[in-house]
């Protein structure tokens, strides 16, 4: 049991990402290489920020931190014509020295004696019946908040007009409206996910480190791809964010039972890259195969 | 943005625009063209490929910065206005039908932007939802009933009709459709067509539409302009339009140029 709640934990604080994701690649197709960047810069800046005494200022701080950089994300992509993949990997690059800066020149900082978010929470909830769970609760809480934001969020205005960035720009633009600006926001505030998901894994685990980040964005979106599979059907909003957030889980309890038969840790990241592929190019194989089978009976006869 | 007193609804003034100057590839796209629109005029374009159609539309929507001349929509110099904040005032269609909307989303969701309304963190309401019913009525192909459906299901004639709802929806101050009935099969081609008929009669827009149809370039509207070679080659309006066959019109054309008309398209009658 304690195993799965484990796993349920982990997976929640990813799909914070998932969800970033969700914004940033289902939305606005834009694959966000930059991903692991920032989540690592969320874990920093809200590391840093509750080692300086200031626990509950950690999360908003390591959202902002998250939101500037997927600002700069952004203005790469738009007003500098930097191609969108490639700015995602130089402001990545880039990160790496500033979350050593932010970490006072170590690789490593350790909240182990630290008031974090989960020790607030778990004082506050001392001797309620959420007592045992007041990590999960802590988690559940922003997760919902997340999902109940997106789920508003994307049926405004604004948010319909950063789907329609990614679906058909040159619609967008005949709206009247920037598709710079739209990407703009939108990678601002999936990014601003990123930096809360990365500053919960290092409240979570009472440590940050320079590589904490390192694979996310494979892992988000292997992710986001399985949640999809799941629920293809469906174009209702909110219940393929839940879904995104299911398939996070799903890929943290798969991997969790993959620990217990003894599978390597480090073979995570292999994992994660392998269903990416088969997510994304399996729909492609099976669409492309009766014209396969052709030529191969046409070349048979 | 500055205020030029004109009576004019649009008017270009010695616009050019070379496309690759001083290359081999160089291509005199607008060729120090002048033209004048009245509010309420329909007018058709016809001319051969490369005759600088389409270039005049781009050069009208911003989709390029024009290399001389100027623009002028409604009294105001629009020549160095993003093509985004333009198109509040210009509505266009393409020959694609897939250009103008957002496949992935519903009817509702893609009209709700076209027609852009309320705050940016405003929602669809349910007064405007009764609206766009009204409207898709209108278009009479049922859209009104399935306005929860992604755009991506619809076919080709649904989806212009539906982008032509969209240019209007906010009445813009020049409709500019470039061949959008081209794509379409006969029978839906026409259904269009007439419904963007019966769209800028209603609403007196003033329109400019792109043809390869002879016919109907001469049926439609109140002036007829062939281009050629970035520039506008004949001008012919009122009366003189009304009695204009096809033949007479080929005629016209070839006694301009002084060349027999060489390209297939042009001939479509």
């Amino acid at each position: 049991m304690d195993i799965i709640i484990t796993a349920l934990e982990l997976g929640l604080i990813s799909s914070l990402t998932v969800l970033a994701l969700y914004l940033s690649y289902s939305m606005l197709s834009v694959c966000d290489l930059s991903t692991d960047g920032c989540f690592t810069l969320g874990a920093a800046v809200g590391a840093v920020t509750a080692l300086a005494g200031h626990p509950l200022l950690a999360v908003p701080a390591a959202m902002c931190a998250g939101l500037l950089s997927g600002l700069v994300t952004a203005l790469l992509q738009t007003y500098l014509g930097v191609p969108s993949l490639l700015a995602g990997i130089v402001v990545n690059t880039g990160l790496y020295s500033i979350n050593i800066a932010i970490m006072g020149n170590t690789a490593l900082l350790n909240l182990n004696k630290t008031e974090t978010i989960f020790t607030k929470a778990r004082t506050l909830m001392q001797g309620t019946f959420m007592a045992s769970q007041y990590k999960l609760a802590v988690i559940v809480f922003f997760v919902i908040l997340v999902i109940v934001f997106l789920s508003f969020f994307l049926k405004t205005r604004l948010g319909l007009a950063i789907r329609a960035t990614g679906d058909n720009r040159a619609m967008v633009r005949s709206s009247s409206i920037n598709p710079f600006m739209t990407t703009i926001v939108g990678l601002c505030i999936s990014n601003s996910f990123t930096g809360l998901s990365g500053c919960f894994l290092a409240m979570y685990q009472r440590s940050a480190n320079v590589t904490i980040g390192s694979g996310m964005v494979t892992i988000a979106l292997a992710s986001l791809l399985i949640g999809n599979s799941f629920l293809s059907k469906t174009q209702n909003i909110t219940i393929k964010a839940v879904g995104a957030v299911l398939g996070a889980f799903l890929f943290r309890l798969v991997y969790t039972v993959a620990l217990r038969l003894n599978m390597p840790a480090s073979m995570l990241r292999l994992v994660s890259a392998v269903i990416v592929v088969i997510a994304i190019s399996a729909p492609y194989l099976r669409d492309r195969f009766p014209e396969f089978k052709r030529r191969f009976e046409n070349r048979r006869a | 943005m500055s205020t030029v007193k004109t009576g004019a609804m649009l008017e270009l003034k010695k616009v050019s625009k070379t496309f690759n100057a001083g290359t081999p590839d160089s291509k005199k796209a607008l060729d120090n063209l002048d033209l004048s629109v009245q509010k309420g005029d329909f007018i058709t374009i016809i001319g051969a490929n490369g005759a600088g159609k389409s270039s005049l539309f781009n050069a009208i929507c911003g989709t390029f910065l024009t290399d001389s001349g100027s623009i002028i929509l409604d009294g105001k110099d629009i020549t160095f206005l993003a093509d985004h904040k333009r198109a509040k005032s210009i509505g266009r269609l393409f020959q694609d039908p897939m250009m103008g909307s957002a496949p992935g989303m519903t009817i509702e969701e893609n009209l709700a932007l076209a027609a852009g309304r309320g705050g940016w963190l405003s929602r669809i309401s349910k007064a405007e939802r009764q609206d766009f019913r009204d409207r898709l009525a209108v278009l009479d192909l049922g859209l009104e009933d399935k306005m929860g459906s992604r755009v991506g299901q619809l076919s080709g004639g649904q989806r212009q009709a539906l982008t032509l709802l969209m240019a209007t929806i906010n009445p813009p101050k020049v409709l500019l459709l470039d061949e959008h009935t081209a794509a379409l099969d006969p029978g839906t081609s026409e259904k269009v067509l007439n419904l963007t008929k019966s769209i800028v009669e209603s609403q007196n827009l003033t329109c400019l539409m792109i043809t390869h149809n002879m016919q109907s370039a001469i049926d439609l509207g109140n002036r007829i302009l062939m281009m050629d070679g970035g520039k506008i080659i004949t001008d012919i309006r009122g009366n003189e339009k009304k009695n204009l066959t096809v033949s007479a019109l080929l005629k016209a054309f070839r006694e301009k140029k002084g060349v027999e008309l060489s390209n297939d398209r042009m001939l479509m009658i």
